[in-house]
């Protein structure tokens, strides 16, 4: 066959308009060649014999009459044993690997593969010649890390295969050939424990699409306790700079209860990646007792990597994310921050002289969003299995302001909102997530009618917290004034969480309703004081007793000592 | 030798277009007028016709002036002999020294492999206790100041420079004052400083699209002093006129804006430059300081709102001193629990007070009763003002400590403060007592 090639028409940032000499595909990779170099890019229009198409790298030196060499596949992922633990940018390049080869700096025109094909897997046979398959199920399988790997059919081979044969239990290398299946036509296809797939087509080998139901516990007491989070679900964190999104994520992605966590840190400070690279090899994971890293990927495309591969990093995330669902785990993705992969398409689509919508994002942006978050979901396999994909943003609007197109696209398409504000960061009431303004269509794993009491007094003691601003606490009743302090017993006691205590840090779903249930006891109690500074003082001191409750282990003989100390305390009044 | 096209086709603002062909994307021009030569910069390439934006404006170019390619980018010397030089925004000398030609290097180079990169953990002293106790500034870090225009913030620059332990310092002036450019060699000329300085300055008086170049030569040649092994400071002032340049161009390029006027690449066009502040594993390192003035005192401006998602906190530059409360250093934590024991429990007590101190505040504005407690409160707030926050205080971090905790014991009894009580055992001053309290007793 011979090259299907281009030439570069024009080029404007990272946008170039390339003439062809062939058919081509829609998002079809293709790369440009100056020097000894070759760039990746990727088609995003066609227009007549004209294509214009986005560069992954910077486009400085690049000129007009260069050729485009394109590659016949759109821009896909590797799929296979051995990416738990990797370090990805946004086109799945392993970054140590770079880093080894290259230095300090990630230079142009690099590329590698993001699996280790080489590698020496331990694998076991799941079918027999003659056995019936179809895409999605599993035929072998291999250990990676802590998991049963499934090495599945690929997921575009449509209709039933029978396999034709498979590869004893042995060790073999990720590029081996482990199996064959055979057509309806008789033909015989070859396969390795590797695939490629289109990072921006969904993986839809399933038999069907389930309903998110069961809670998925991150621990943090806020979430789970008043706006929780579904397997399979999807929610976003809005909030200005500065409010602690980032801490968020990161905390979520250490405590969660799934199986495989990918962080995709989509243009954002590098700094904030290094601390993940480096702390999660050291942390140990509870339930496992291994480092973290061996659930984890990371999809790193930081604020000064190249726009175009920016905006592809969540989608490299999301697919990889989809294929560990296919496994029938429970993966949850967090990218953070999902406005920045918007502004890279406002470039992108301010290149390409779309007309423009709101703020100049392009008129697909909620189309865009609302596909993105599509791709969570709990779903029943083609192996009477389950897997899950959840699916958490962070959004950064500009100003702090939520009605801005981002935010607001993505409100309409997700699950469970978790609002931070700048009044909570700025008075340190860290998760700073609204409790006012968040919500969750997710069942909570709490009691309900206690959850309605707890938001009942949030609501009534914010109110009676306005007006105090206004009239001063003379002008306030000691009924209303009870109402405040109750509100502020439960934020700072419960709502509030001290990332930085090894225990008060993650909250898990018995030790949240015990305590919840304790706290809300509290709050009905009616508590009779003669004067303000007193039922001040006295909220003080339990708020303080309850807060060291929180920061003693469960079960622990302290925590019995604590307990018993409040229960006086309360008896007491 | 390249091709001279003496035929522009089109002048819009700081943009022309000629007719051309093997030009490369970013190739740099000299465009020869009858006021003299400005280098130019390719922006676009369309077919045979190059858009180019001229560093020194367009005014008075010809129609039929010379375009000669050069046939590479924008570059900049590399050498030890830049050391006390001053360069202007395109890379040229200032100053009366010779120009420099040897080790040319390419700006605007690929970015740090985030696998690369390490946990910052080396403070920066400044002397500045705003800084030093509450915010510490870390090497390797990116923070900018945010302050309306009329705040000493390139004084609080200046004196950074000169204080902060670096082994370089390079000044980045973009649409600079000459007398805020004169004070600035001067203050570190009178400081000795100089000698270890490199000035690449663009200053209001010169054209517009010349300051877009300046973070990007101070960096490159920040990066490869860095890679020597030689710790860096980059100050930027005022990275405001940068995001204006940028805005600028866009439009003449007929850009669709996104907010109030300004590129929807203006996010990626600022981390760029901020993500440049590295550190090295075994060479040196680039810290970066700029200055973000904030139009309209308007923290939501697009230029500091994009500054603050990009940066590792901000100074806030308020009524000439350093806000507490808008300012913050994101890395502090990594280095303040290696300087004094007591130093977290000074910099989060102090604040907490002050803030109570802020209530009470409003509370005597409006005219309420002050009780004994507030009374104390009024007394440690005027106090940590003149003594903490002022910016004329210039005492190393432990000075600053003690001086804390001698502010506290005159205004407080130690068991009416939240510190524990094996740092009051240790730090709280004994021959000093709280005058308020005997007063009113």
């Amino acid at each position: 066959m011979s090259k299907r090639t281009g030439k570069v028409l024009a080029i404007h940032g990272n946008l170039l308009l390339v003439e062809l000499d062939c058919d081509i595909i829609q998002n079809e990779v293709g790369y440009v060649l100056t020097g000894q170099q070759r760039l990746k890019a990727e088609v995003i229009r066609i227009r007549g014999n004209i294509a214009s198409m986005q560069v992954f790298e910077n486009t400085k030196g690049l000129k007009v009459g260069d050729i485009v060499e394109f590659s016949n596949q759109m821009l896909s992922v590797q799929l296979g044993p051995g990416l738990l633990g990797r370090v990805y940018d946004g086109l799945q390049n392993p970054l140590p690997l770079l880093a080894e080869k290259h230095g300090f700096f990630l230079p142009r025109g690099i590329i590698a593969d993001g699996l280790d094909l080489n590698w020496r897997w331990k694998f076991t046979p799941k079918v027999k010649a003659g056995d019936k398959v179809t895409k999605g199920v599993p035929l072998a399988s291999v250990r990676e890390t802590l998991f049963e790997h499934l090495i599945m059919v690929p997921f575009n081979y449509e209709g039933e295969y029978h396999v034709e044969w498979v590869k004893e239990k042995g060790e073999y290398a990720a590029s081996d050939k482990i199996a064959a299946i055979k057509d309806a036509n008789g033909k015989i296809i070859e396969l390795t424990m590797v695939f490629d797939w289109p990072i921006k087509v969904p993986i839809k080998a399933y038999r069907q699409r389930m309903m998110p139901k069961e809670a998925m516990i991150t621990k943090v007491r806020i979430i789970d306790t008043l706006f929780p989070i579904a397997k399979g679900g999807t929610y976003c964190i809005p909030g200005p700079f500065g409010a602690g999104k980032t801490v968020l994520q990161q905390i979520i992605s250490r405590y969660a209860q799934v199986d495989i966590v990918i962080v995709a840190a989509c243009g954002e400070r590098a700094g904030e990646v290094v601390e993940t690279l480096r702390e999660f090899p050291k942390l140990i994971d509870p339930r496992t007792g291994k480092s973290l890293m061996e659930r984890t990927i990371i999809i790193c495309n930081t604020s000064s990597m190249p726009v175009a591969a920016r905006e592809a990093s969540v989608y490299t995330a999301a697919t990889l994310g989809e294929y560990y669902r296919q496994m029938g785990l429970d993966v949850l993705l967090l990218a953070d921050s999902t406005s920045r992969w918007a502004q890279a398409m406002r470039e992108v689509s301010g290149r390409l002289e779309e007309i423009p919508g709101e703020e100049a994002y392009p008129a697909y942006l909620e189309s865009r969003i609302a596909e993105f978050y599509e791709r969570a979901g709990v779903v029943e396999l083609n192996f009477k299995k389950q897997g899950s994909l959840t699916i958490g943003g962070t959004v950064s609007p500009a100003g702090g302001n939520f009605e801005e197109p981002v935010t607001q696209a993505t409100l309409k398409v997700v699950g469970a909102f978790h609002g931070l504000s700048r009044e909570r960061a700025n008075a340190r009431r860290f998760p700073s997530i609204d409790p006012l303004e968040s919500w969750s269509r997710y069942k909570s794993a709490i009691s309900q009618k206690m959850i309605a009491k707890a938001k009942k007094i949030l609501l009534k003691g914010n109110e009676v917290h306005q007006m105090m601003k206004v009239v001063g606490e003379e002008g306030t009743s000691i009924e209303d004034f009870m109402v405040y302090l109750k509100k502020e017993l439960l934020d700072s006691v419960y709502l509030q969480q001290n990332a930085f205590d090894k225990v008060d840090a993650a909250t898990d779903k018995e030790r949240q309703e015990y305590v919840f249930a304790k706290v809300v006891s509290i709050l009905e109690i009616d508590f009779s004081f003669e004067r303000k500074d007193q039922a001040r003082q006295s909220f003080y001191e339990l708020r303080q007793m309850l807060i060291d409750f929180n920061y003693k282990q469960r079960e622990s003989e302290d925590f019995k000592k604590q307990e018993a100390k409040i229960d006086s305390f309360l008896k007491k009044d | 030798m390249r091709k001279v096209h003496n035929k522009i086709l089109s002048i819009v603002g700081n943009v022309i277009t000629v007719r051309a062909k093997g030009v490369t994307y970013e190739e740099l021009a000299q465009v020869k007028t009858s006021y003299g030569v400005s280098l130019a910069q390719v922006i676009k390439l369309e077919g045979d016709i190059v858009s180019l934006q001229v560093f020194s404006g367009s005014r008075g170019i010809s129609t039929n002036d010379e375009v000669r390619f050069l046939g590479h980018p924008m570059r900049v010397s590399f050498s030890p002999n830049m050391v006390g030089r001053i360069f202007d925004g395109s890379g040229q000398p200032r100053d009366k020294g010779p120009s420099l030609a040897e080790n040319l290097i390419e700006i605007s180079g690929p970015s740090v492999n985030p696998a690369k990169r390490i946990i910052p953990q080396r403070i920066v002293r400044t002397n500045i206790p705003m800084i030093d106790v509450f915010n510490s500034l870390v090497v390797s870090q990116k923070l900018p100041i945010f302050s309306v225009s009329g705040e000493p913030y390139n004084e609080l620059l200046a004196r950074i420079a000169l204080q902060a332990e670096v082994d370089m310092i390079i000044l980045g002036g973009i649409g600079l004052k000459y007398d805020q450019y004169m004070f600035f060699k001067d203050t570190l000329d009178a400081g000795g400083a100089l000698g270890r300085s490199i000035f690449f300055v663009h200053t209001a008086a010169d054209p517009i699209v010349e300051g877009l170049m300046v973070p990007d030569l101070s960096l490159a040649v920040a990066e490869k002093f860095a890679l020597s092994g030689k710790d860096v400071l980059v100050l930027l002032t005022d990275m405001t006129n940068f995001s204006d340049a940028l805005k600028e161009i866009a439009i003449t390029m007929e850009q669709v804006p996104s907010n109030r006027g300004y590129p929807g690449d203006l996010y990626s066009q600022l981390a760029a430059r901020y993500e440049k502040a590295v550190d090295f594993q075994g060479a040196g390192s680039i810290t970066v300081l700029a200055v973000t003035t904030m139009p309209g005192d308007d923290v939501t401006h697009p230029v500091p709102d994009n500054t603050g998602y990009i940066t590792e906190g901000q100074f806030y530059l308020k009524g000439g001193r350093i806000e507490p409360f808008g300012s913050l250093s994101r890395l502090k934590q990594q280095v303040n629990d290696k300087t004094r024991k007591d130093h977290r429990a000074i910099m989060d007590g102090m604040i907490q007070l002050y803030a109570q101190y802020k209530e009470t505040e409003e509370k005597r504005a409006m005219g309420f009763r002050m009780s004994n407690w507030d009374k104390k409160l009024l007394k440690y707030g005027e106090l940590f003002e003149s003594q903490m926050m002022d910016l004329s205080v210039n005492i190393a971090l432990e000075s600053a400590l003690d001086k804390g905790w001698e502010i506290l014991a005159q205004c407080f009894k130690a068991q009416e403060t939240s510190f524990k009580s094996d740092l009051i055992e240790e730090f709280w001053p004994k021959d000093i007592t709280a005058e308020t309290e005997n007063k009113h007793a």
